[in-house]
């Protein structure tokens, strides 16, 4: 097992320097480079070369790589165009928003899809059966910002059930040691906050979660409808033992496998597909950034967040992956 | 039930259409049941039917069958009979579209049929036990081995949560499990075939059922494990008194270890009574074909040659089958007069293979493991050479290395006299022309999304043969030759039973008209009845195309009926090598006897 990890660790050095190479290689393919980006209606050839010299990029692209590789180590992701901030600085600020928003979507995914896609399987043909390719099929259909703006206008406008935006509200005065606003809530003892920060969450949580809901509903009945009928199953059965034992030990369990995997492509979807709940929701995760980014081309936050997503995405594959072990002894020796 | 043995006999085939009267009889029947309390069970004018989307089917119909205590039952029959379906309406764990139509289950005075599922999960564990066909797929791969037998044990108030593992590991000791404390925290994946069933009938005994259902309880082990393990059964369950439900389809293994032989076919008892008399005395048409058909029971080879049908060689067989193996008209195997003066198709010499086991860590060295050793054999040109061994004895190996699909690490094989196999992609294309493989399993080993005439067609096309008219021709001789029917070449695998599937996959491996024909665990898959007419297909397409066969089995009743010259391997090595008489009649090896004395009902005298 701790091979396994120690392995998965190392390959991220080869992933990250490849995908460094793409984001570098990237930035220079921009139309007219990233100066003519960077500078927009600004631009005057002067002020251009001024800032080429500035950076370096009139230096042999080589010599740039070099350069821009050994910020990176340094852990050195530049500085916002837009805010003149670090970029690590401002992905620390946001990313654990992001964190609690795929949470709070995977909770919701897991908890409903789970149970949903069993009972389904368990009950084929059923009504619960047929309601849940109803919603697996809106869940995929839907468009998530769609999906957002309607739970946004009947929960928060309409019914006033849920806040309709922020992470926060604007009159809770609360301390964030961590930036997960849930979490520090809890540790200050601010309980209202907490709450508040939670209830925030509510929301944009469902609105991210409905596809991977459609997804782990659709796949634990798929799972779970073909481990039922297993040998092992049925011999069970024929010793006698409770159905919650058969039900969690020998059903659920074994069902789960192919699920963890789907789970875990999932939360890289989460991570990135927060943009449009993001934006929706007036969220300020690493998602809405993002979007920023992309309209006024800052692009030194696009490359270091894209390389920062991709390390999280690998961390979250590796847990997965050692999770898979835990499940199923057979996997165990061959990690 | 000597009531029953000796009315069922007489009981014609067609009896199915009186049903209701038998029903009627049982009735009056039923009101004055329990009256002997050495009975465990008895099943009266059983009836079950699966909803299908064609309507209900039924499944079984109007069986009777009694079991008393401390007595073995075996319901006989090919896949498809309904024995299956009877044992597991006692246990109450039909699949969910099944439920019994009509009759009783009198189970210890108590009607099953008429118990809820409550009722039925208590009795399971607890007074019925099962031990499953597939050792494969019938323990939790994902729990280990003493907690599946814990389960049941606390679930059914045998043992505490404390003290289950405990009488679990004497459970396990029970059934010869060695080393039982350390295995019992093991999974089912670093068991072996035989360990797991030891393991399931450990659980299947864990609560000292009153009744036990063995349902092929060894059918999907090795000949030698087979008899070991079904000696276990049969003693613990002799000092445990359990009566015993034993579902087989092996005839030789029901007379063998049963007191009472119930035959089954297409969900009718057509047969039943005391096993010797079944045997000797077969009175159902069906008996009397299942009894030719088993290949424990056969003991001759399939001569097509002569100018009979099969049913004239079985017939003989059966007449004669311990007498001496020639008869006046032919030369059988040991002296075939066509024996070949020519030099062997297949030459293997000195042949060894190693794999290399990786290791387990990122840096530590692989172990190696040999799988053959030093093996030489000559393969005569229009013979049939069969290799037997267990599973682990590297047969499949051997075979693997003459299809060139693995490359030898030392030592030669030579076909018609050149090295086997090729030196680049065109003389290896070239190869598998001549030489080609049917392999075990008919389920998988056709792609389930061909159609039969486009799995036929297939290597034609991928060998450029012909244009489209030709192929058609040459795919529609093929179904002839394997006696397919035209209609069957439109339908999918998923449409056909297990013996048309493996002549679909016969007629792919004759598709281009090959030299030799690798033949690895072809039969094994398939019902006796099925085993035997493949069997003689095979022989009829030798006799033919002038085909050479290298049959790689565990099963030395189908050797016997085959081959010409048999080589028996284990571990690696080659042990024994001889004419099919030389081998049978005078082994040389305690190995080779073990395997012989292994094959259910040799010892049984049936010369009627």
């Amino acid at each position: 097992m701790l091979r396994l990890v120690v392995q998965r660790l190392l390959l991220l050095i080869p992933l990250l320097l490849g995908l460094s190479v793409l984001l570098f290689a990237w930035v220079r393919a921009l139309p007219g480079g990233p100066v003519t980006a960077m500078l927009g209606e600004r631009y005057t050839p002067e002020a251009a070369a001024a800032i080429e010299a500035e950076m370096g990029l009139d230096q042999p692209v080589w010599v740039q790589y070099g350069k821009y590789l050994g910020q990176l180590l340094q852990g050195d992701l530049g500085t916002s165009l837009r805010t003149g901030r670090p970029v690590v600085e401002e992905f620390l600020v946001r990313f654990p928003a992001t964190m609690e928003l795929t949470v709070v979507a995977l909770v919701f995914a897991i908890g409903i899809g789970i149970p949903l896609g069993y009972v389904a399987a368990r009950r084929a043909g059923s009504v619960v059966d047929h309601a849940s390719v109803v919603v697996s099929l809106v869940g995929v259909t839907v468009p998530v910002f769609f999906l957002a703006f309607i739970l946004k206008y009947l929960f928060a406008v309409e019914l006033g059930w849920f806040p309709s935006a922020g992470r926060q509200s604007t009159t809770m005065v609360a301390t964030h040691p961590t930036n997960f606003y849930v979490l520090d809530g809890l540790l200050t003892a601010e309980w209202d906050a907490a709450w508040d920060a939670l209830v925030h969450l509510v929301l944009p949580g469902i609105a991210l979660g409905s596809i991977p809901l459609a997804i782990v509903a659709r796949m634990t009945r798929a799972a779970v409808s073909e481990v039922q009928n297993a040998d092992y199953v049925r011999t069970a059965r024929a010793k006698g033992i409770t159905a919650a034992r058969l039900r969690g030990d020998h059903i659920l369990r074994n069902a789960m496998l192919p699920v963890l995997t789907t789970i875990g492509l999932q939360v890289g979807l989460l991570l990135s597909g927060a943009v449009l709940t993001e934006t929706v929701f007036a969220f300020s995760g690493i998602g809405s950034f993002l979007a920023q980014a992309v309209f006024n081309a800052d692009y030194p936050v696009l490359q270091g967040f894209v390389l920062l997503i991709a390390v999280v995405y690998a961390l979250v594959n590796l847990i997965v992956d050692v999770s898979y072990g835990l499940i199923d002894p057979r996997l165990r020796r061959q990690q | 039930m000597t009531q029953h043995s000796t009315d069922q006999p007489d009981r014609p085939e067609a009896a199915v259409t009186e049903t209701p009267a038998p029903e009627k009889e049982i009735a009056v029947a039923a009101t004055a049941v329990p009256a002997d309390d050495d009975v465990v069970l008895r099943v009266e004018d059983l009836a079950v039917d699966f909803r299908t989307e064609s309507g209900a089917a039924r499944a079984v119909t109007g069986a009777n069958v009694e079991v008393r205590r401390g007595q073995t039952v075996a319901i006989v029959g090919e896949s498809g009979s309904g024995k299956t379906t009877l044992a597991m309406a006692v246990l109450g764990l039909l699949a969910s579209n099944g439920a019994v139509a009509q009759g009783h289950i009198w189970f210890k005075g108590e009607d099953l049929g008429a118990a809820g599922a409550q009722r039925m999960a208590q009795l399971r564990g607890t007074e019925l036990g099962l031990v499953p066909q597939d050792p494969m797929t019938n323990l939790d791969p994902v729990m280990r081995i003493g907690r599946q037998i814990d389960e049941g044990l606390i679930d059914n108030g045998v043992r505490t949560l404390r003290t289950a593992r405990a009488r679990t590991v004497e459970l396990l000791q029970e059934v010869g499990l060695p080393d039982a404390a350390r295995r019992a925290s093991q999974y089912p994946h670093e068991f072996s075939g035989g360990m797991r069933q030891r393991a399931l009938i450990a659980m299947g005994l864990s609560a000292r059922p009153a009744l036990l259902v063995a349902d092929e309880p060894t059918s999907a082990l090795d000949v030698t494990v087979q008899r070991g393990i079904l000696d276990q059964l049969a003693g613990l369950t002799r000092d445990l008194g359990t009566a015993v439900l034993l579902i087989t389809h092996d005839l030789g293994l029901a007379a063998e270890r049963a007191d009472v032989v119930v035959v089954m076919y297409r969900g009718e008892i057509v047969e039943q009574g005391p096993a010797r008399r079944v045997l000797t005395e077969p009175q159902h048409e069906y008996t009397k074909r299942l009894m030719a058909a088993a290949p424990s029971l056969a003991s001759r080879r399939i001569e097509i040659a002569r100018e009979r049908g099969l049913e004239e060689v079985l017939e003989e067989a059966l007449l004669a089958p311990s007498a001496e193996t020639g008869s006046s008209d032919d030369g059988t195997a040991s002296g075939n007069p066509d024996e070949p003066t020519t030099a062997a198709l297949v030459q293997v010499r000195d042949v060894t293979k190693v794999f290399r086991i990786r290791g387990n860590g990122l840096l530590s060295r692989g172990r190696d493991f040999t799988a053959v050793e030093g093996v030489s054999l000559d393969v005569p040109r229009g013979g049939t050479v069969a290799v037997v061994g267990e599973s682990g004895s590297g047969k499949s190996t051997l075979a693997r290395m003459i299809l060139d699909i693995e490359k030898p690490t030392s030592g030669t094989i030579e076909f018609d006299g050149a090295p086997a196999g090729g030196h680049d992609h065109r003389s290896r294309i070239a190869y598998r022309r001549r030489v080609q493989p049917v392999f075990q399993d008919p389920y998988s080993s056709l792609d389930p999304l061909y159609s039969v005439y486009r799995a036929i067609e297939e290597p034609l096309r991928a060998h450029g043969y012909g244009d489209p008219a030709e192929r058609r021709a040459r795919v529609e001789e093929l179904a002839e030759q394997v006696a397919l029917g035209k209609g069957v070449l439109r339908r999918f695998p998923s449409e056909l039973s297990g013996g048309q599937r493996q002549r679909v996959a016969i007629a792919r491996a004759l598709a281009l008209s090959p030299e030799l024909v690798v033949c690895d665990e072809a039969v094994s898959a398939l019902d006796v009845v099925v085993q035997a007419q493949i069997l003689r297909l095979l022989a009829q397409l030798q006799e033919d195309l002038g085909l050479t066969y290298l049959f790689i089995t565990h099963d030395l009743a189908v050797v016997r009926q085959i081959a010409d010259r048999v080589i028996v391997m284990q571990a690696g090595r080659l042990v024994e090598e001889g004419t099919v008489d030389e081998v049978f009649d005078t082994p040389q090896t305690d190995y080779t006897r073990a395997l012989l004395d292994a094959i259910p009902g040799r010892d049984l005298d049936l010369a009627v």
